[in-house]
């Protein structure tokens, strides 16, 4: 049987409660690697926001026609699917930000966020709910990405969307690997802190 | 609730969800084909337009191929002014990066001098090798007379100060402009 679940708590806990890079921490591959400035960040965001839109859409479309034995591999070529259309859009008429991004697009595929929603949600909830689901799931994941980018563009390089605010170096290890897991951390503890102070 | 697990329904599931997956990507192949490759023109004519100027041919239409001196080729874009050869842009590259291919266009004028170069393409690390394409690496090369200047960086004799921290990038692009040079000098004169 299909659940069901209210529209707003339903995209709600996508943005906050069940954050899924900083209260999951799911997907965290892209997370950790295309952050090291904002505008990475927010593309890596909207691509990955529009693949789980419509994978979520089409897997709890077709739920009831896919045996239970092949329902990953099918879930997984309709998501690769998806991926590849945003590949080639992209590369089409957003050539630089493509060309940032570079293996980061492909890598949607194997997001565990993605392929998690499908079989956590879209394939037990009905067809407008898993929509909602990906959208909340997909702007949670796209803030914080922004998040996570902004600080560390704007710790690393001094600069925020490539505007740069001041000519010295930034610390470069905040845009460097290590600055990512740093950042990440600092972010988790304090959306942590938050919470246990309203509760 | 799902159709049971049976051999037909899954064979007959995943040949329909891979078809359709196929029929649909190739419609959207077809649909982006088009400005995928004005968009990758587009980068190579503003890499053209940034290292070559006062041009009124078509560059890209008029492509042609340097041999180098290890067999390899490289591109190479005439600009020319009322048909007289004003210089090339030459897209030239280098594996030898910290990680990944470096690809830069370089300009040269007729006497083979460098105008201006642009960093196409890299891996480099952000903030130690990615600062190839900041103005006082690249300064250095500018102008630079191919016969009298050693185009290595000084740690091989050269003359180029290299990036602190960043010896192997600095390497690598010193040399993947010294290779345009160097083919220029040996073949490009005849064009």
């Amino acid at each position: 049987m299909e659940k069901t679940i209210s529209a707003k708590e339903n995209f709600l806990k996508g943005l906050v409660r069940e954050n899924p890079v900083l209260v999951l921490l799911l997907g965290c591959c892209p997370t950790l690697g295309v952050t090291s400035s904002a505008t990475n960040a927010i593309g890596m965001g909207l691509a990955t926001l529009f693949v789980l839109v419509m994978s979520n859409f089409v897997i709890s479309l077709v739920k009831n026609v896919i045996p239970d034995k092949v329902r990953i591999p099918s879930f997984i070529v309709i998501i690769a699917a998806f991926v590849t259309v945003v590949q080639l859009l992209m590369e089409a008429y957003t050539p630089a930000l493509f060309e940032q991004l570079g293996l980061f697009i492909p890598l949607i595929v194997v997001n565990c966020i993605v392929l998690g929603r499908a079989e956590a949600f879209a394939s037990r909830y009905s067809v407008g709910a898993s929509v909602v689901d990906g959208v909340g799931m997909g702007l949670g994941f796209t803030l914080a990405l922004l998040l996570l980018g902004s600080a560390r563009e704007v710790l690393g390089s001094l600069s925020w969307f490539g505007l740069k605010f001041s000519e010295s170096d930034g610390m470069l290890v905040f845009v460097l690997a290590p600055g990512a897991f740093i950042t990440l951390g600092f972010i988790i503890a304090i959306m942590n802190g938050l919470k246990k102070n309203k509760v | 609730m799902p159709k049971p697990s049976t051999f037909p329904n899954m064979v007959i599931t995943l040949v329909v969800v891979t078809a359709v997956s196929a029929v649909a990507l190739g419609f959207v192949y077809q649909w982006t084909k088009e400005p995928i490759a004005q968009a990758r023109l587009a980068t190579q004519l503003k890499a053209i337009e940034s290292v070559m100027s006062g041009y009124d041919n078509n560059p890209v239409e008029e492509k042609f191929f340097l041999p180098t001196a290890s067999g390899d080729s490289l591109a190479c874009f005439p600009g020319k002014k009322g048909g007289t050869s004003i210089g090339v842009a030459i897209k030239t590259k280098s594996s030898k990066g910290y990680s990944g291919d470096i690809w830069l266009m370089v300009g040269l004028d007729t006497t083979g001098t460098i105008r201006n170069i642009v960093v196409i393409e890299h891996k480099e690390t952000p903030g130690l090798g990615s600062k190839m394409t900041s103005e006082k690496f690249l300064h250095q090369f500018l102008n630079a007379n191919p016969a009298a200047t050693d185009l290595r960086v000084k740690k091989d004799g050269g003359t180029i100060d290299a990036i602190s921290g960043a010896t192997i990038s600095s390497r690598a692009f010193s040399e993947a402009v010294k290779l345009a040079s160097d083919s220029y000098q040996a073949y490009g004169k005849d064009h």
